[in-house]
């Protein structure tokens, strides 16, 4: 009875296994950040834009922001870089876009060329504050509550449909809860 | 003796592109005062922190890679933030700790002993186990069969 039973147990096991690790809609280089739920980290940066205006977490606080980090050398972006702006066209809630080890003449091109769907344009140069948020790559949007707290974390290009499944929702609940 | 010369020539020319490359890796900003003129710590005790430090902690770009090993730009700036917590006295404690809040565990490839990593610490060892009973239920069977003629 054992013979047969503990193979067969072993072969569902290592189904079960197969099944959730070679899964296709999985990324393995996406990892959960440990930041969730937890108080955004300070930054005061000088924007692309207009460098005398310094961007930072204490004067965003008080109302639901996205932060997309984005840079002119990621391709991923460039792709993105349409669907921010027809979102940004929504007006639903600011997108601050962290310019993450980037080159501040490049990046104003880039925003004057392709457009701007920025409510503003912190710029980090060295990538401080990026290690600060956990980014390991671009792009990478964060949703973030009128308490300063970061809800959600998504990586990879940004999507009208994404946006819509993941981010609205989520909006709607931080403002129907507050 | 031609053999000889071969592995001479050969040693050589890796020497070189060993030199080369370590010229190459040098940085082009003037270092820091901590620093030597390889970007190495000048304490030599610091220095050998960072690289067990930087070994043990996961490159997210390539997940594979170490950020001591890995060339892509997040592991420079992390190697550099490792280093400037070095010089500025924090523990190697501190350090991880830096990284896990802000990265994850996956960030070691070593996690700490816990309730969440107690299956990969204790999976080689359940696997010793499993193995040990399984020869020692197939060896006790064989040596009750008879012998083959």
């Amino acid at each position: 009875m054992w013979k047969f039973l503990l193979p067969f147990a072993a072969f569902v096991a290592l189904v079960v296994l197969f099944a959730f690790g070679l899964n296709p809609n999985r990324d393995i280089h996406e990892l959960p950040s440990p930041l969730i739920g937890k108080a955004a980290p300070e930054f005061a940066l000088k924007d692309v834009l207009d460098p005398t205006r310094t961007v930072s977490t204490a004067t965003l606080k008080g109302q639901v922001y996205v932060l997309n980090v984005w840079a002119t050398w990621c391709v991923a972006c460039r792709e993105e870089q349409e669907s921010l702006l027809a979102i940004a066209r929504q007006n639903v809630v600011p997108i601050i876009g962290l310019d993450y080890r980037d080159n501040q003449d490049k990046a104003k091109l880039w925003l004057t060329q392709l457009g701007n769907p920025y409510a503003a344009v912190p710029f980090d140069g060295d990538g401080r504050t990026a290690i600060d948020w956990g980014v390991y790559g671009a792009p990478e949007t964060y949703l973030v509550d009128a308490q300063g707290r970061i809800i959600y974390k998504f990586i990879s290009p940004l999507t009208q449909e994404v946006w819509e499944k993941e981010f609205l929702p989520r909006i709607a609940a931080l403002r129907s809860g507050a | 003796m031609s053999r000889h010369f071969r592995a001479l020539v050969l040693s050589s020319a890796l020497l070189f592109c060993a030199s080369q490359s370590l010229a190459e890796q040098a940085p082009a900003e003037p270092a820091p005062a901590a620093l030597d003129d390889h970007g190495q710590l000048q304490n030599p005790v610091l220095q050998t922190r960072f690289e067990r430090i930087t070994k043990e902690l996961r490159c997210l770009v390539c997940q594979n890679e170490s950020i001591a090993d890995s060339n892509v730009d997040l592991a420079a700036d992390l190697r550099r933030q490792v280093r400037e917590m070095l010089i500025a006295g924090r523990s190697d404690d501190a350090i991880f700790q830096f990284m896990t809040d802000r990265y994850g565990e996956f960030v070691r490839f070593a996690p700490p002993l816990s309730p969440k990593t107690a299956l990969i610490w204790g999976a080689p060892f359940f696997m010793v186990l499993l193995g040990g009973l399984i020869i020692y239920r197939v060896v006790r069977q064989r040596s009750h069969m008879p012998l083959d003629e």
